[in-house]
């Protein structure tokens, strides 16, 4: 339904009760902290996302009904053929039996491994969440040094209201 | 559920992100599609670690590491989204394909 609905909020809201469910099969499979961190990450991240729906698309109540693609026979062959070479490959596969049986706390494992032997994923992870922050607040701003100082850095000092830098 | 069934449901999810991330031309609901795909990364590795191996943790990491992915697919989206709108008032990615000249 995602991509069905005309209005772009309600679509939002279609993509959140899909993540929704992914939580509560990861819950179903006994992952209950990844399950319920799962929710809750995605309902605000859809929360936030309807905000930016309505702040830049120029149809987000759906109240004119228009179309915003392209290429959909194309991409619908792609998917069909990709749905069916994954169905047939998730079929045919020898998967290997169970080995061992599911810890009583998954959580305690999940944490004994990012603080162990994944300590490398855990600190990537780390960094790039670090750059994201950086980077996000670099794109979003409206001031960057290429502003102020134009496309050589060659402009005079513009007349900042506090001067950065140190020694204030 | 058996595994396969959750596989193919994983397949599924990942099937149709891929179909809006094709075919969408408004950044945000491009976006969307990857969620999407992403969610059915994330549930495939569950899958994984419930019916084939329980006892390592490696199968949870995976989705962690989807779960990040989407939060920062996120972000950075949003604020690339933001700077082109601030620049070029567009929001469309037919429309910014000057871009990759």
């Amino acid at each position: 339904m995602v991509f069905r609905f005309d209005s772009m909020a309600r679509a939002t809201f279609a993509l959140l009760t899909a993540l929704l469910c992914v939580g509560g099969e990861l819950i179903v499979l006994g992952l209950d902290y990844l399950g319920i961190a799962t929710v809750l990450m995605m309902t605000i991240e859809m929360a936030i996302m309807a905000v930016f729906m309505i702040m830049f698309m120029m149809n987000p109540a759906g109240l004119m009904p228009m179309t915003m693609i392209h290429n959909k026979r194309g991409a619908a062959v792609i998917c069909a053929l990709s749905f069916a070479l994954l169905v047939v490959g998730i079929l045919l596969a020898p998967w290997p039996r169970r080995q061992g049986r599911a810890p009583a706390d998954p959580t305690m494992d999940l944490g004994m491994s990012l603080m162990g032997p994944q300590m490398l994923t855990m600190l990537t992870l780390g960094m790039a969440l670090f750059a994201t922050i950086v980077a996000t607040v670099v794109l979003a701003t409206r001031r960057g040094r290429y502003d102020r100082f134009g496309d050589g850095l060659q402009d005079a000092p513009p007349a900042d209201p506090v001067r950065g830098g140190l020694g204030r | 559920m058996s595994l396969q069934l959750f596989l193919i449901v994983a397949a599924a999810l990942f099937c149709i992100g891929l179909f809006g991330a094709l075919t969408q031309q408004s950044i945000v609901m491009l976006m969307m599609g990857l969620e999407l795909m992403l969610g059915g990364v994330i549930l495939a590795a569950g899958a994984a670690w419930q019916y084939i191996a329980p006892t390592t943790a490696d199968g949870q990491v995976l989705i962690v590491v989807a779960i990040t992915a989407m939060a920062l697919e996120m972000a950075v989206g949003f604020a690339v989204v933001t700077a082109l709108f601030r620049s070029r008032e567009i929001d469309m990615t037919d429309m910014a394909a000057e871009l990759k000249e």
